[in-house]
């Protein structure tokens, strides 16, 4: 398969990540969209790296992906503590840095 | 197979921005990040492949799918306001999409020769262990440092 | 030695700076140990110096010491120096500076010794006299004004020393304003003489002079507009006004800035420009006449005047007129002959005085004095030795300074200038003695109390009065005029290579003895009457005043010249200084600054409408800097 196809796929995902983020008013899918981004990204990378016929993009990739997963595990703990403050997870409510 | 794949990956994503319920949303998440591990297996990348569908459909979704069990939500959201903003979003997409578009065309259009181990684990694990090794350890460090901040993030308070 | 003249006004700046910033850790002892050394130690180079240049070898030439310390202003073509000079002129103002400045010095550990900002004090006496020295060393105009502004603000501090008292603190002012209007006039001058010569340092000013390339009119322009200068500084018509206040400082500063130094910086500037005010005639002929004027003039205010330091104060006035008149009618060295004997009775004089109210307890009115002649041994007699000397005495230096000024006028065919002189010196001799016999005879119109704390000021400061007064009586007997024998007035001889623009002065041995016999005359016939109106008949002034009560009033309150420069200059100004506040300081500017503050927070608050605090927005945002950054790196 040509490469382009590949980078294109790429940036379909990224930008349907993106809309995902933009229209979800709940935490748990924006961090899912969150992660579709990254996804996309990571696809990128391996297309280029087989583009370029270098390693380097795969390794990247497996230091995105772990750190990705940390970053999962954290940013759940978070929304799992705004559930135990305010009983939702309507991110339209979260604002207490306003102004 | 590319375009088998690309397209499972394209609609459960949709499928994705259109269903309310958390709970399929996460189903769909898995089947989108198990189809983009089939794509890196086209593109030469086995073990990156096979990390993929391990550590994010396996882990990462399991924890999205534990903590939406924890957090029962069924209240309905109250309408939206300032719809204007969804329309703001997508058109701001557009233009992103179209300004990566013009970048990508400038990408050469076939792949380079590679080596006949390219994406081998050996291959992979010789560089990680010699060229990136520190940021190998870091790394690792930054995982425990997750657990541990997510663990005690996330305890039961005790109750005065 | 010598070659280090340069040094001479470091030593007083060196002791400022110390006393500056370590004075608060030093003991007094070692106050007055250090600023008089420092003031010594200027003496001893200078006289080093002095002597170095005073060698008979070098009669033809302009024998002068130069050092350039340092490149100063270097625009274009144009270049100012950081020039020290030494040449006779300076040496003589050195010496008297610095020699008169010790002996105040040593004298104010007496008098200052229970103030309570003593270092202060010597901190800013060691001050002025760094810029005393740098006024009279410059090798150029525009460090002379430096100098010339530094002696200003130190007599503005020095005056309103004791400024917790309000008359203290608005002297202090008005003495630096009516300066600065007279410093103006300086500054306009230096910019013509600038921009038409493209120099100012004194050789090439000079120089130039010689060669013709001013025309008259713009040296008089020029000389005039120093000269306007000059009145601020030496206090004559009509910038004078500052002076009688400036009695409210501390007695020594009086003696040192307000008799000796700072206020004869006028006539060593004339002086120095000796070449440019020959060259104008009519600029010399206004210096000659506003110094005449003055003399007179200032000599009837102090006729009436019942504080002993104002009288002091007018004196002084007057007798710098003496000096300005010798220099307007060419007669520079004379002029400068009694600026340097005026030194010595001037501050012995003020200083006499000083101890006058120290043993008053600072009682300065002499109408509440009278018959201190034995309690004041000391103090007596030299105030007297000032007295006469100032009245022009024969066989005292004043008398041969005066005398030297008058024959010159006469010589010079300015015959009414000399008779003014005359009449000046007259009065004169009248109010100096009239001062000597209410404070010092007759009846005692002191307190009791008074009475009590009565006693001689202790040593440090009558020594200071009889050094002075040595030298009251001897610093005449090198300028003897021509009638006891040519070539005695070593004074003049040594000025000449400086003085190149003096004027001749040939009279004939019979008048010059005539000449000098009337000036004694009128000195003793002052005296006398003095006697006659304060001795002998004690109901003669009441009975003068009252049969001419407008007169009497005009002069006690000094021709309500104050009073004419307040409703003419002074209050205008002030109200329309307060229009300026209240119609534009205020809203305009002050509404500027608060404007754009407003202005800001009005733009802050509606930036901070972005932060809504919802997730959404933000990535909204930040989606858009991505747009626009990746547009701008495509396109």
């Amino acid at each position: 398969m040509s490469p382009l196809a590949f980078f294109i796929l790429s940036l379909v995902l990224f930008s349907l990540g993106t809309l995902a983020f933009l229209v979800k008013r709940d935490l748990i899918t924006q961090f899912m969209a969150i992660e579709i981004m990254l996804n996309a990204a990571n696809l990128a990378m391996i297309a280029a790296s087989r583009l370029m016929a270098s390693l380097d993009g795969q390794i990247v990739v497996f230091f995105v992906i772990t750190v990705a997963a940390a970053e999962a595990a954290v940013g759940l703990a978070i929304i799992l503590l705004i559930y135990r403050q305010k009983k939702n997870i309507r991110s339209e409510e979260i604002n207490l840095l306003k102004g | 197979m590319f375009y088998l794949l690309a397209i499972i990956s394209v609609v459960s994503v949709v499928a994705m921005i259109f269903t309310r319920h958390q709970a399929y949303n996460a189903l769909l998440l898995a089947v989108a990040f198990t189809s983009m591990g089939g794509l890196f297996a086209l593109l030469k990348a086995p073990f990156i492949a096979t990390v993929q569908i391990i550590i994010y459909a396996g882990a990462i979704m399991v924890l999205f799918i534990f903590v939406i069990m924890m957090i029962d939500l069924k209240q309905p959201f109250p309408p939206l306001k300032r719809k204007w903003v969804l329309a703001f979003g997508a058109f701001l997409m557009a233009i992103i999409f179209l300004e990566l578009i013009l970048v990508i065309r400038t990408l050469p259009g076939t792949n380079s020769a590679a080596a006949p181990d390219f994406g081998h684990p050996a291959a992979l694990g010789r560089l990680l262990f010699s060229r990136y090794l520190y940021a190998f350890e870091i790394t690792s460090i930054l995982i425990v440092v997750a657990i541990v901040g997510s663990l005690y993030l996330a305890r039961r308070k005790e109750k005065k | 030695m010598s070659e280090y003249f340069w040094l001479i006004p470091l030593f007083p700046a060196a002791s400022t700076f110390i006393l500056v910033i370590f004075g608060r850790w030093l003991p007094k002892k070692y106050v007055s140990f250090q600023a008089p050394l420092a003031v010594l130690l200027s003496f001893i180079f200078g006289l080093a110096a002095f002597f170095k240049i005073s060698r008979p070898g070098l009669e033809h030439e302009v024998a002068s010491l130069s050092q350039t310390l340092f490149p100063w202003i270097h625009s274009g073509n144009f270049q100012i120096d950081f020039t020290l000079r030494f040449d006779p002129l300076t040496a003589v103002m050195v010496l008297v500076v610095t020699g008169v400045g010790f002996i105040i010095h040593v004298y104010s550990i007496g008098y200052m010794a229970e103030d309570r900002s003593y270092t202060r004090y010597f901190a800013l006496l060691n001050l002025f006299t760094f810029a005393m020295l740098l006024l009279v060393m410059a090798g150029n105009m525009v460090l002379m004004f430096v100098g010339w502004e530094g002696v200003g603000l130190c007599s503005y501090l020095l005056i309103g020393f004791w400024f917790e008292k309000p008359a203290a603190a608005s002297a202090g002012k008005k003495a630096f304003i009516v300066n600065r209007i007279g410093d103006a006039a300086f500054l306009l001058g230096l910019f013509f003489l600038i921009f038409n010569l493209k120099t100012a340092s004194f050789p090439e000013i000079n120089q130039a002079l010689l060669e013709g390339k001013i025309s008259p009119a713009l040296a008089t322009l020029i000389a005039l507009l120093f000269f306007v200068g000059a009145t601020g500084k030496s206090a004559q018509i009509p910038l004078y006004v500052w002076l009688p206040d400036a009695m409210e400082g501390p007695t020594p500063v009086s003696a040192l800035i307000h008799a000796a130094t700072m206020v004869t910086a006028g006539v060593y500037m004339v002086s120095r420009l000796n070449l440019l005010y020959s060259y104008s005639g009519v600029a010399a002929d206004v210096v000659a006449v506003i110094g005449a004027l003055t003399a007179f003039y200032a000599g009837t205010i102090a006729l009436t005047q019942f504080d002993i330091k104002r009288v002091l104060a007018y004196s002084t006035i007057s007798q710098i007129g003496y000096m300005f008149l010798g220099c307007g009618v060419g007669a520079y060295a004379a002029g400068m002959f009694h600026l340097y004997t005026h030194a010595f009775f001037k501050s012995l004089l003020f200083l006499a005085a000083g101890s006058v109210m120290h043993a008053l307890s600072g009682e300065l009115d002499m109408r509440r004095m009278g018959g201190l002649k034995k309690y004041l041994p000391i103090t007596y007699p030299t105030f007297l030795i000032g007295a006469i000397t100032i009245a022009g005495v024969p066989f005292f230096s004043g008398f041969f300074s005066k005398d030297a000024i008058l024959t010159h006028c006469y010589a010079q065919g300015k015959y009414f200038l000399w008779l003014l002189g005359l009449c000046g010196a007259i009065i004169t001799a009248f109010y100096m003695f009239r001062l000597i016999f209410l404070t010092f005879h007759g009846e005692e119109r002191f307190s009791a109390e008074v009475r009590h704390h009565l006693h001689e000021s202790p040593a440090v400061m009558t020594i200071p009065l009889i050094v002075l007064a040595f030298f009251s009586i001897v610093a005449g007997y090198i300028g003897l005029p021509v009638v006891f024998g040519h070539g005695l007035n070593l004074f003049d001889h040594f000025l000449e290579p400086v003085l190149k623009g003096a004027a001749e002065a040939h009279l004939s041995l019979r008048t010059e003895w005539l000449l000098i016999i009337i000036s004694s005359l009128i000195a003793l016939a002052g005296i006398g009457l003095a006697y006659l109106f304060y001795q002998k008949s004690p109901h003669l002034p009441h009975l003068l005043a009252s049969k001419f009560p407008d007169l009497y009033r005009l002069l006690y309150n000094k021709y309500y010249v104050d009073e004419i420069y307040e409703a003419a200059f002074v209050n205008p100004l002030v109200k329309g200084s307060e229009a300026v506040y209240y119609n534009f300081d205020l809203p305009v500017i002050n509404g500027a600054v608060n404007g754009s503050a407003r202005t800001m927070n009005f733009f802050g608050r509606i930036l901070s409408l972005i932060q809504t605090g919802l997730i959404r927005d933000y990535a909204l945002i930040f989606i858009l800097g991505v747009a626009i950054i990746l547009g701008l790196v495509v396109f």
